[in-house]
C-alpha cells in the first residue's frame, strides 16, 4: 500500500497545479462567428492550455436575459456596442484590464474610445470587429451595381426584394433611404410611408444568415439587405454576390468582446480576447469571410484586394457610415410597433 | 354503506391519480406559469425590477395591430379546416365503406406516414415544391406546351397548402372511425326502401358521421389558428399571423409577459368561439 501514497500525492497535486494554470472558460456568441471556428480555439488550447465550450444567442435580448438568468455561467460575451451600456447599467458586465490583454496597443483609438464602450467611465468591452449593414445584390440578375439605395423601391425589382424581419433595421433603413440621421430620426410618418412603399416589393423576410444564402442561391432574390462581413462569408463560399455601399450611407456596427462581472476565469478570458484581437487569428479568419477588424494592425495585415480592406478601409467608404449609437425601450418599442403595424396589414 | 362508498372513492382515486397527476404536471403547471407571467411588468429573471400588471392584456386592445392579425389567423383557421374537411370526408368514407382488405391497410398506412416525419422537413419540403422554378413549376413545364409560372411561394395560398397537409389526417382519422361505426345494414335498410344516393349521404351517413368530423374540425381549427412555423417559412410578407407575434415576443424580442398575455387572450378567444359551437356538437354527439 505504501508505494500508492506517491503517486496518489503527484496526481491530486497534478490536478490542483492544472485547476489553477488551465480553465474551461464560456463564451457566449451569435453561431459561427469566429469565436467558434475549431481551428482557432484549438490552437488557442493548445497555446495556454484553457479549453473553451460555446453557448449561443439569437438575439441581444436573449443575450442580455441569459446574463441576467445565469451568473457565473459566462466568461467572454460578444455584445455590440450598442447594447454594451446597457449590460454595464445592470451590473451584468466588469471592467477590462488593459494590462492582461497585449495586442489591445493595436485597436485603433477611435474605437477604443468609443463612448457605449466606455460606458461608465471605464472600458467594458475590447473592439473586436465592425462593419456594415446595408445591401447586396445578386450579380447573376442584377448586371450593374447600382449606386442608391432607392434601387430597392425600384419597381422593376417588385417582388425580388428582401429585408431582414427586425424592427429596428428596417427602420433605420428607411431613415436612410429618406436622408435622416439614424440615431435621430425626426420624420417617423417619412420612414413609415417609405416602409409601406417598400412592403410590395418584398418577397419574403430573411432571418439568419443561412436563410439568405439559401434564397439567395435559389435566385429567388435579386437584392437584400446583409451584414459586410456575411456578404464576404457569402462570396467566399460562391454565391454571387457584391455588397454595395449606397450614396445616402449605411449602418455602421461595433461588436465588442466583455467580461461578465460574474466570471470565475476572468484571467482565462482576458487571453482568449486577446487571441481573438491578435492579427494572425483575424487574416486567416478574413480568408473564410469575416467582418472587419478593430485592430489596425490585423486590417493593415491584410491582402491589397481584400473587401475588408479596400472596401471597409476606403476613406470615402468611411464617410458615409452612420454608427449605430444605443437605442432607448421607447424608441425601440415605437419602432416594434411600427414594424408589427406594417407587417400585419400585409 | 358510507364505509363501502368510501372504499370506491378511495379506489377511484388511486386509480384516476395517475391521469390527474400527469394533467397537473402536462398543463396545469406550464399554463399557470404563463398566467403568472402574463401579469408581470418584466421577465422576472436575475436583477430585473418588476412589478404585477394588467398592462400586457391591455397592449392588445391599444393598436389595432393585434386584433388585426387575430381575425386573419381566424380566417386562416376557418379556411384550412373547411378544405380539410372537404377533402378529407370523401377520403375517409371510400376509405371506411368502398375500400377493403389489404388496400386499405395500405391506403391507410399512406394517410399516417406524414406525421412520421418532422413537420419542420415537411415544410420545407413544401418550400422546395412551390419556390418559383421548384419541383411543381418544372414538372407542370415539362407537359404542358406552354410556360406556366404559378408563383405560389411567399403567398397566403403556400400557407394554406403547408397547413392543410400537415394537419389533414387529423380529419380523416376521426372521420373513419365515425364512418366505421356505421352499420352497413342500416345503409341497405335505407337503400331498400328506395332511397336514393344523395338521400343516404345527406340523412343517413353524415349525420351519424358528425361527431367524428367535428372533432376532426376542432383538431385541426385549434392549433392553425395559433400556427407560426407554416406561414413564417412558407408565407414570406404575408406570413405574419397572430402566432408568429405571440413567437417573435418569446423568441426575438424576449418580452414574455406580452406572448403570454397574447397567448391566453388567444385560449379565451377559441375557448368562446367552441362555446358558442358546443350545443352543436353536443347535439351531434347524441
Amino acid at each position: 500500500m505504501t508505494h500508492l501514497k506517491p503517486t496518489v500525492f503527484a496526481s491530486v497535486l497534478a490536478l490542483v497545479a492544472t485547476g489553477a494554470v488551465a480553465d474551461e472558460i464560456r463564451v457566449l456568441n451569435w453561431q459561427g462567428y469566429g469565436t467558434d471556428l475549431d481551428w482557432a480555439v484549438a490552437e488557442f488550447t493548445e497555446a495556454t492550455g484553457h479549453t473553451v465550450v460555446h453557448e449561443y444567442f439569437n438575439s441581444e435580448q436573449e443575450m442580455l436575459t441569459k446574463l441576467r438568468t445565469n451568473p457565473g455561467a459566462y466568461d467572454v460575451v460578444l455584445i455590440n456596442a450598442a447594447f454594451t451600456p446597457q449590460a454595464q447599467e445592470e451590473g451584468l458586465i466588469g471592467p477590462i484590464d488593459a494590462g492582461l490583454v497585449s495586442n489591445i496597443g493595436d485597436v485603433a483609438p477611435d474605437f477604443l474610445s468609443n463612448a457605449a464602450l466606455n460606458a461608465g467611465g471605464e472600458l467594458h468591452g475590447v473592439p473586436w470587429t465592425w462593419g456594415l449593414t446595408s445591401f447586396a445584390i445578386n450579380t447573376s440578375s442584377v448586371s450593374e451595381a447600382p449606386t442608391s439605395i432607392k434601387v430597392m423601391w425600384d419597381e422593376a425589382y417588385k417582388g425580388r426584394v428582401s429585408i431582414r424581419d427586425d424592427a429596428l433595421e428596417s427602420v433605420q433603413l428607411a431613415a436612410l433611404a429618406t436622408g435622416q440621421d439614424i440615431n435621430n430620426i425626426e420624420d417617423l410618418d417619412a420612414v413609415k410611408t417609405a416602409l409601406a412603399d417598400l412592403m410590395p416589393q418584398i418577397r419574403t423576410f430573411w432571418g439568419s444568415e443561412n436563410d439568405w444564402n439559401q434564397f439567395m442561391a435559389a435566385g429567388e432574390l435579386d437584392m437584400a439587405t446583409f451584414w459586410s462581413g456575411s456578404a464576404a462569408r457569402s462570396q467566399a463560399s460562391g454565391l454571387p454576390v457584391q455588397f454595395v455601399v449606397p450614396e445616402e450611407g449605411a449602418i455602421g456596427w461595433l461588436d465588442g468582446l466583455s467580461i461578465p462581472a460574474t466570471s470565475e476565469s476572468k484571467e482565462a478570458a482576458h487571453a482568449f480576447i486577446d487571441w481573438m484581437i491578435d492579427p494572425d487569428f483575424y487574416v486567416r479568419w478574413d480568408a473564410e469571410g469575416a467582418p472587419a477588424s478593430a485592430n489596425s494592425a490585423a486590417a493593415a495585415a491584410l491582402s491589397e484586394d481584400a473587401f475588408n480592406r479596400k472596401v471597409l478601409g476606403d476613406p470615402e467608404v468611411a464617410a458615409l457610415v452612420q454608427f449605430q449609437e444605443p437605442v432607448s425601450d421607447e424608441t425601440r418599442e415605437k419602432y416594434l410597433a411600427l414594424w408589427q403595424e406594417l407587417k400585419a396589414a400585409q | 354503506m358510507a364505509r363501502f362508498l368510501n372504499r370506491d372513492g378511495a379506489r377511484a382515486a388511486v386509480l384516476l391519480s395517475p391521469a390527474y397527476l400527469w394533467l397537473t404536471a402536462a398543463i396545469f403547471l406550464p399554463l399557470s406559469a404563463m398566467l403568472y407571467f402574463s401579469l408581470l411588468s418584466d421577465v422576472p429573471f436575475g436583477g430585473a425590477e418588476w412589478n404585477y400588471t394588467s398592462e400586457n392584456y391591455r397592449a392588445f386592445f391599444q393598436t389595432g395591430t393585434y386584433a388585426t392579425l387575430l381575425w386573419k389567423s381566424l380566417k386562416l383557421g376557418l379556411t384550412v379546416t373547411l378544405i380539410c374537411v372537404l377533402i378529407g370526408f370523401p377520403c375517409a368514407y371510400v376509405l371506411a365503406k368502398v375500400i377493403r382488405g389489404r388496400s386499405r391497410e395500405a391506403l391507410f398506412l399512406l394517410i399516417i406516414l406524414p406525421f412520421w416525419s418532422n413537420s419542420l422537413v415537411r415544410i420545407f419540403s413544401w418550400a422546395i415544391v412551390l419556390r418559383g422554378n421548384g419541383v411543381l413549376d418544372l414538372a407542370l413545364n415539362a407537359i404542358l406546351p406552354f410556360d406556366v409560372r404559378l408563383g405560389l411561394m411567399f403567398t397566403p395560398s403556400a400557407v394554406v397548402i403547408g397547413l392543410v397537409h400537415s394537419y389533414l389526417p387529423y380529419v380523416i382519422l376521426t372521420t373513419y372511425l365515425a364512418l366505421q361505426a356505421i352499420d352497413d345494414n342500416l345503409i341497405d335498410a335505407a337503400r331498400s326502401m328506395g332511397a336514393k344516393k344523395r338521400t343516404i349521404l345527406w340523412r343517413l351517413i353524415l349525420p351519424l358521421s358528425l361527431p367524428g368530423l367535428l372533432a376532426g374540425a376542432v383538431l385541426v381549427f385549434v392549433p392553425v389558428v395559433g400556427s407560426f412555423m407554416e406561414p413564417r417559412i412558407l408565407g414570406g410578407r404575408f406570413g405574419t399571423y397572430y402566432g408568429t407575434v405571440i413567437e417573435d415576443q418569446f423568441v426575438a424580442v424576449f418580452n414574455w409577459p406580452l406572448g403570454a398575455a397574447l397567448s391566453f387572450i388567444l385560449l379565451a378567444v377559441v375557448l368562446v368561439i367552441l362555446a358558442v359551437f358546443s350545443p352543436i356538437l353536443r347535439k351531434a354527439q347524441t
